[in-house]
């Protein structure tokens, strides 16, 4: 299908844009890489009378370290973020998760911040951004200022942006010390949607979990940490059966949705299983 | 309208386009370049698969304007049109020759796509496992083959491009086993 008329605006900088959107109003969109938006627009499940694209802003793509934090701009590529060696080293969570979005024609355009701005609760990306504690920074007229991951994400396609703010970058603590780390995915078929994900990082210290962050992908209408299991494997030795009474709360708290790919119990017995699966991974085991 | 500017298969064309028109459709209808095939319309199945860059992307979820400026390949570009002496001999690429090679296709809708996916992912990994290229493909949908004959043609072609040769077992090999040639 063909997308309703819209009018186009591709900035040169991130100041231009946030104009661009308080002149477009309430029904402008920015487009970053287009691999979710597109197909909506195609499909005609939304009408924005202006796009604003942000390809030309060069400021927006690249990765930096800035003391203990890694720096990912928005407009950075998943196929860039997964062989970024920075990201490799200090976010290696994010590498993994975003090298099983899609496909590899998708990872040539999609970008991290666009993921993380569309929201989508079945998005691999937003549950890293949680269990890693990530800062989204977005600039609008007033200036820039910094949103933490769990409250960015509102609800389903829903977060913290202004309709006159861009997200410009992502903000990872580096994680310090002995990490493990793991994405789990289950999905039908290659390159679908998660049914479930759990993004798990894991410190072991002297034969012992020391700190656990667990994100779930698509065990709500927006990504939540797993506090219980993250509560019961602190101090916890890394053997087989301390990780699997653990992971035995990771529905706890949940409102899984149920839709054709399956019912919230089925997501909640999912839950479980890729969250032991995901520790022992992280863990070592 | 916005005015355009790409690189389509070696030609440079300059158009004047909707904002809403998607690369598929400017490669197809404005530019007559019609061997990038629509197949799914959902941005699922990658029969619409072109080269900006030499990166892999699906044309229906790009829009032209976002390519203006690009470097693209399609199907169409991917043979050598020039032999040794400039006369035009149209040598096919290597993963082109593999498929025909190795019987990679049946009805042939997702060829254009899976050719093109396959050239990415080489010039990517030179020496990629059969689980790899497996997963390299997993954004072109083919329904008639069964995947087997597309992934034996992708080895194939990496075996050649790296100067070893094709792999054996190809569709000329076996046609002897009809019982003609016996």
């Amino acid at each position: 299908m063909i997308p309703a008329q819209f009018d186009y605006v591709a900035p040169g900088t991130v100041a231009d844009a946030v104009a661009a959107l308080i002149d477009g109003g309430e029904d402008a969109k920015v487009l970053a890489g287009g691999q979710s938006l597109i197909p909506v627009l195609r499909l005609r499940l939304s009408y924005p009378s202006l796009l604003v694209d942000l390809r030309k802003i060069d400021e927006l793509r690249g990765v930096r370290e800035d003391g203990a934090e890694l720096v990912i701009g928005a407009m950075t590529r998943h196929a860039d973020v997964i062989s970024d060696p920075l990201v490799r080293q200090h976010a290696a969570l994010l590498a993994e998760a975003a090298a099983t979005v899609a496909d590899p024609a998708v990872r040539h355009r999609g970008t991290f911040g666009g993921s993380l701005a569309h929201a989508d609760p079945a998005g691999d990306l937003p549950a890293v951004a949680v269990a890693l504690g990530a800062q989204l920074v977005a600039e609008g007229p007033g200036g820039r200022r910094s949103i933490a991951a769990a409250d960015f994400f509102q609800d389903y396609l829903q977060t913290a942006l202004a309709p006159d703010e861009v997200l410009v970058e992502v903000r990872l603590p580096k994680l310090q010390g002995r990490w493990g780390v793991a994405y789990e995915k289950f999905s039908r078929t290659a390159q679908a949607w998660a049914i479930v994900g759990v993004a798990a990082a894991v410190r072991r210290d002297n034969g012992a979990i020391a700190e656990a962050r667990i994100g779930l992908t698509n065990m709500g209408s927006t990504p939540v940490r797993a506090g219980a299991v993250e509560a019961a494997l602190a101090g916890a030795s890394a053997e087989a059966g301390t990780i699997a009474e653990a992971a035995a709360h990771a529905a706890d708290g949940t409102h899984a949705p149920s839709d054709l790919s399956g019912g919230s119990d089925y997501r909640e017995h999912l839950a479980r299983v890729l969250t032991r699966r995901a520790v022992t991974t992280a863990a070592g085991l | 309208m916005t005015r355009v500017s790409m690189n389509v298969d070696g030609v440079v064309y300059e158009d004047e386009v909707e904002s809403r028109t998607l690369l598929i459709h400017h490669l197809r209808e404005r530019l007559g370049r019609v061997g990038t095939p629509i197949g799914c319309d959902t941005s699922n199945c990658g029969a619409c698969t072109v080269l900006i860059s030499g990166e892999s992307v699906k044309s229906c979820s790009v829009f032209a304007v976002q390519a203006d400026g690009e470097q693209i390949t399609t199907i169409q570009g991917l043979a050598d049109g020039q032999g040794v002496n400039g006369e035009a001999v149209g040598q096919w690429h290597p993963v082109q020759r593999a498929f025909q090679q190795h019987h990679g296709l049946q009805c042939g809708y997702c060829t254009p796509g899976m050719v093109l996916a396959a050239v990415d992912l080489l010039a990517r990994n030179a020496s990629p496992t059969e689980d790899e290229v497996r997963h390299g493909l997993e954004g072109n949908l083919c329904r008639c083959t069964g995947y087997q004959n597309i992934v034996k043609a992708v080895l194939s072609a990496a075996s050649e491009l790296r100067g070893e040769g094709p792999l054996p077992g190809s569709f000329q090999d076996s046609a002897d086993l009809t019982g003609v040639g016996a």
